[in-house]
């Protein structure tokens, strides 16, 4: 056996003889899985909280006001937008502020307020049919984010900024030329600018083309973690409409797409003759689904909230692997046995490091799994996640737990007393999360988890921000600051400079 | 074994405002007990450690069978050493003591059953250290020493804590050690035991070596090595006055 092999053989000796370390450990996978199964309950069955699937693959919203006729081949359509209006829910403060999670749903069908959500959308669309979740491509323009052109629900385009007025019209057109779909605007309808070009591959001989409105749900964040989301409606009126291509005629169809059944009447899309053109008002998105305040459920993340509760149990066994050497002079009996400080340290840390990560992932793919089962039980909708990111939540729990387990270890080295390096631990990696997770303000608890060792939670993340999308994308909702990986980097450069600076005290100092 | 000799040359080391080891110096020489003997703060403990490799002097310098301890592969398989007897961790077994300083010089189970025969710890060895008294650890601490069958031991206070039989013990085990050829150190209060155990004594005092000298030779001056300790370390030791009887014991 190499030298490093012995060391660690000796090292996970020591690790396994100490029953109440094991314990701890196999505490802190059961936490995690305990914790998993949440008392969160919410009122969706596995068949009716189902989402539409976009053609890439992601559940997606698609509810909206359609306008729309036949297009048979290639075309275009043309038309004038002049006003944008709206309705927002009543203010939060008329509504119970008490409640930590507002629920989702109707906001009272009396007191709306008028005003535009800033994704609020109205203008032209071609989309293949009149399912939900089907490809499509449209330009249009937005309550606060000026002309976009969007297509297949997660791509966003920016055109020109500005709002839409009867003093500031916007001319819109959307042209088909086979797969290609071009969305131009323009201020007079003489000078047209190319907003963008859309590709969509498949798209049958004969699509739906129209007007459309919709207005996503207004979110407002209630105290620290607290949220309150509810629909908003958006109308508005275009004129001069004209179609070219085949299926262009008087006649226009319209549909309510996607909206739920019990739907209050102001809230309900319908479409009335105005002049020599249509007001439109209707209500939803055309966008990808979120997770929390904006959407609907939880994402997967919510499984693994137990894990700031096994890191606990996790860093307190990794400082005290170290600072126990040092409570009764073992660490002499170490060192005369084991002289290359450096290399016992090392060994260590791989010991520590491997049993937690395996403790961690074991945990961890059982949390996602039967948290999952059991939150779907109590009807509280769970975003579907892909297979590899579900590895990537589990594989980067167990090495989470791992990493700072080897932090826990290099402070422990450092500080050498039980109680010290126990609480600085605790403070760098389990409060930070907590802190943002509960009373931290969002940009203080974002700051948090992009500097301290708790970045690495970003691992966690399961689903996706869209800027597309308004939604309190909080670390409590289940979004973190950073991409998991750079997250998981912080939390390495911490525990490699923990290491390193154990490493350096361990050979100066006498033992 | 010409080169199971431990070398003490020169070492110095400050410790604050205290002068902890000024200019040690001896050798310990195979096949006998070297008695290492002082009063309270004479350096014996830190000689040791820097022996180990624990402390690093200021100057000077400690070698093992010619090298320095740091720079051995398995040190204990040259040098088996005893600091201190409470230094273990309460909840495991002397068993899994051991076996892991064991697996720390790539020597497995077999050995361990080994020791724990010669330090008579078969009744005992599966039971929580913690529960220990003194003199068991003692000889748990004896056993850990011989894990590697060093050709060199080093041993602090070996006889704390031990009841009258276990003394016995203990000094006959000794005495066996060196008869096989082993360099043995030994630092102890306890003189009459050393009278009768150690063939060679290093008296020490304010961090430096009072006298090195076989304890035949010191008997034919004094009349115990007790009378002979007390007259070298009387300018070494300030508080004896008040200690007296307890320095006597």
């Amino acid at each position: 056996m190499t030298g490093f092999g012995r060391l660690t053989r000796t090292e996970w000796t020591k690790f396994r003889t100490v029953r109440g370390r094991l314990a701890a450990m196999l505490v802190a996978g059961g936490v995690i899985l305990g914790l998993a199964l949440s008392p969160m309950s919410g009122t969706c069955t596995r068949d009716t909280c189902g989402q539409p699937v976009g053609p890439e693959g992601e559940q997606v919203r698609d509810s909206f006001y359609f306008l729309h006729q036949p297009l048979t081949g290639d075309g275009a359509i043309t038309a004038r937008l002049t006003s944008m209006t709206g309705l927002l829910p009543p203010e939060p403060g008329s509504a119970s502020e008490d409640d930590e999670r507002a629920a989702i749903g109707p906001g009272g069908s009396g007191g709306m307020r008028p005003g535009l959500v800033p994704w609020a959308k109205a203008g032209l669309i071609v989309k293949d049919g009149t399912g939900q979740g089907t490809t499509y491509a449209a330009v249009m323009a937005t309550g606060g984010h000026g002309v976009r052109m969007q297509h297949d629900y997660v791509h966003d385009r920016a055109g020109q900024p500005g709002a839409v007025s009867d003093t500031a019209p916007r001319w819109l057109r959307l042209t088909r030329d086979g797969d290609t779909i071009t969305g131009e605007e323009s201020t007079d309808g003489v000078i047209w600018t190319t907003v963008g070009a859309a590709e969509l591959d498949g798209l049958p001989a004969t699509v739906r083309i129209g007007l459309f409105v919709t207005s996503p749900q207004h979110v407002e964040a209630l105290g620290a973690a607290g949220s309150a989301s509810a629909p908003t409606v958006a109308a508005a009126t275009f004129d001069a409409i004209t179609r070219t291509g085949a299926g262009a005629g008087p006649g226009w169809s319209g549909e309510a797409i996607g909206e739920p059944p019990g739907t209050p009447e102001q809230e309900r899309g319908r479409h009335e003759p105005a002049g020599d053109g249509f007001v439109l008002t209707g209500s939803g998105d055309i966008a990808p689904a979120v997770a929390g305040a904006a959407g609907l459920g939880v994402s997967v993340t919510q499984t693994l909230a137990g894990t700031f509760a096994g890191l606990v149990l996790v860093v307190v066994v990794g400082t005290v692997f170290m600072t126990g050497e040092y409570r009764r002079g073992m660490i002499r009996t170490t060192l005369a046995a084991s002289p290359r400080r450096g290399r016992m340290l090392l060994a260590k840390a791989v010991v520590v490091g491997g049993v937690t990560f395996v403790v961690g992932l074991v945990s961890a793919a059982a949390a996602v799994t039967i948290g999952r089962e059991s939150l779907l039980d109590n009807g509280v909708y769970v975003l579907p996640v892909s297979t590899p990111t579900a590895w990537r939540m589990i594989v980067g729990t167990g090495a989470l737990l791992a990493v700072a387990a080897v932090l826990a270890l290099g402070i422990g080295a450092m500080l050498r007393r039980s109680a010290g390096a126990i609480t600085a631990v605790i403070v760098l990696t389990v409060l930070p999360y907590l802190l943002a997770l509960t009373v931290l303000p969002a940009t203080a608890g974002q700051w948090l988890l992009r500097v301290t060792p708790a970045a690495a939670f970003a691992v966690q993340q399961s689903a996706k921000q869209y800027a597309q999308v308004e939604n309190l994308y909080t670390p409590a909702g289940g979004y973190f600051p950073l991409p998991w990986w750079a997250g998981f980097a912080v939390l390495c450069l911490w525990a490699g400079a923990a290491l390193a600076g154990a490493g350096v005290l361990l050979r100066r100092r006498d033992a | 074994m010409s080169e199971a000799t431990i070398v003490v040359d020169g070492l110095r080391k400050r410790f604050g405002s205290t002068q902890a080891l000024d200019g040690m110096t001896f050798t310990v020489q195979p096949g006998r007990i070297t008695g290492f003997i002082g009063p309270n703060g004479a350096g014996k403990s830190t000689t040791m450690r820097v022996i180990l490799g624990l402390d690093r002097p200021d100057s000077g310098a400690a070698l093992v069978g010619g090298q320095p301890y740091r720079t051995l592969r398995r040190p204990l398989c040259h040098l088996g050493s005893l600091l201190d007897a409470a230094a273990l961790q309460p909840s495991r077994t002397a068993r899994n003591h051991l076996l892991w300083i064991a697996h720390s010089q790539g020597l497995g189970a077999r050995r361990v059953d080994a020791v724990i025969e010669e330090a008579g710890l078969q009744g005992v060895a599966r039971r929580a250290a913690g529960g220990f008294s003194l003199g068991m650890r003692q000889r748990l601490g004896i056993a850990m020493a011989l894990l590697g069958d060093p050709p060199m031991l080093m041993l602090d206070e070996p006889f704390n804590g031990m009841d009258p039989e276990g003394i016995i013990w203990m000094r006959g085990f000794l005495r066996s050690l060196a008869r096989q050829g082993r360099a043995v150190l030994v630092s102890s209060h306890l003189m009459s035991e050393l009278q009768d155990a150690a063939s060679q004594v290093v008296i020490v005092g304010r961090g430096r070596v009072l006298a090195d000298t076989a304890v035949a030779d010191l008997l034919r001056t004094s009349s115990s090595l007790e009378e002979a300790y007390l007259k070298l370390t009387r300018d070494a030791v300030e508080y004896r006055a008040a200690n007296g009887t307890e320095a006597a014991r």
